[in-house]
């Protein structure tokens, strides 16, 4: 049986969604049977493969590297599901939305409490002015509430998904925080 | 009292005059989702979440008064959408960020996202740089989490009689404030009761000293409260 091809992806958001999925305990070892991890933040690759069956996504769009990746995943990848409420909702990463990134940048490096006292502007991607959900940038197919989402619903969603089911999230499920 | 007969959801029935629909519908035990409403306090139609169909015409059921023959729709997929869009525009509006807030699992607003099934919200979120108050030596007014939902207006005025809250401004700046938009600390009609606190449906209104999901509040004792006052 050919496995099903899987990716997580690691955008702003805290790891905790990632932590949430390992949560899954004995799951992941029915899981390893009929999925394959093909890119995550533990697996060594470092394009976005081609033909991936399922992606699900943690974290924010927040700089232009995510803004460029979160497209090219899109166009790899047959569904792609907003991971937590980063993913879903800006969540914690949005809350810089209501200041300029000038601002930000200036209030956080531009004094003498950091080390340098100078912006950051080499190697790391430039900020977006917003903050933004994956769904604002791309089209998702599925959302999956909490900060972090239970590992219960991220288990529901994928065997659902494995068995070419809808998955069904009602009622709890979609609660957020 | 004179009965008044109307059809709800196909079903004939007959209530005193001067009745809402939202109370047959609760009476008959025909679930509306509301978030402004509260039993013991006035109803002011503000959130716009117990629409029901009248006629084809959508209605605030907690403000509509029942009228003879009329015929009420609770549920529909119309009514379902505009009620989920509804919902959308209130967490797009300010800035509601559950996995921070102090009511986290204590929220009307969060409770009614899982209830309405929410999935996402669809509509461009504002994302407002909106005030905290915390000048109160007990409570705090963050207006991040605001609602508008117009509680903390009724319960100080209709229950406590200390008329502090109201609303100032219109459309999306509309904004709760204390007395004449002075700081809640320096508002001296303040009895510093804490009914706003415990009616207050979301975490915009809450005792200091709370972090993230612990915030619980019981806005039933103001219910309770006005049904002993009434029966005395």
């Amino acid at each position: 049986m050919t496995k099903v091809r899987v990716a997580t992806v690691w955008f702003s958001g805290c790891a905790g969604c990632h932590m949430s999925f390992l949560d899954l305990d004995e799951l992941l070892i029915d899981l390893a049977e009929r999925i394959e991890i093909v890119k995550s933040p533990v697996v060594d690759t470092k394009e976005f493969p081609e033909n991936v069956d399922v992606t699900l996504i943690e974290g924010a769009i927040a700089n232009e590297e995510h803004y460029e990746l979160v497209r090219e995943i899109r166009e790899r990848s047959k569904i792609v599901i907003a991971m937590g409420d980063c993913a879903v909702t800006g969540n914690v990463p949005a809350m810089r939305n209501g200041i300029s990134v000038n601002e930000l940048l200036e209030g956080v490096y531009g004094n003498e409490r950091t080390t340098t006292g100078t912006i950051p502007n080499e190697v790391v991607p430039t900020l977006l002015a917003r903050v933004r959900p994956v769904h604002e940038v791309i089209h998702v197919d599925y959302f999956l509430h909490g900060c972090p989402p239970p590992a219960a619903v991220i288990g529901k969603a994928l065997l659902a998904l494995l068995d070419g089911k809808t998955p069904e999230l009602v009622g709890r499920d979609l609660k957020f925080g | 009292m004179k009965e008044i007969l109307i059809r709800i959801d196909g079903k004939e029935v007959s209530a005193p005059a001067g009745s809402t629909i939202l109370e047959v519908a609760k009476q008959q035990g025909i679930p509306i989702p509301t978030l402004c409403h509260l039993d013991g306090l006035s109803d002011i139609g503000a959130c716009r979440m117990c629409i029901v169909d009248v006629g084809g015409k959508i209605v605030t059921s907690c403000t509509t008064k029942i009228a003879e023959g009329m015929e009420v729709i609770t549920n529909s997929d119309r009514l379902a959408e505009l009620r989920r869009l509804n919902l959308e525009l209130i967490f797009a509006e300010r800035n509601h960020v559950c996995s921070m807030c102090v009511s986290n699992n204590h929220c009307e607003l969060q409770d009614l996202a899982c209830d309405l099934g929410m999935q996402h919200v669809e509509v461009p979120y504002a994302y407002p740089r909106l005030s905290l108050d915390a000048s109160h030596p007990k409570f705090i007014i963050d207006q991040n989490r605001c609602i508008l939902c117009g509680r903390c207006v009724r319960v100080c005025a209709e229950v406590e009689g200390a008329h502090v809250w109201g609303i100032a401004g219109r459309g999306s700046e509309a904004r709760v404030i204390t007395e004449l938009g002075i700081d809640w600390g320096d508002a001296e009609m303040c009895t510093d009761c804490g009914k706003c606190v415990q009616v207050c449906p979301t975490g915009a209104i809450v005792e200091k000293g709370k972090a993230a999901a612990e915030m619980e509040k019981h806005p039933e004792l103001v219910t309770t409260l006005k049904e002993r006052r009434e029966n005395d």
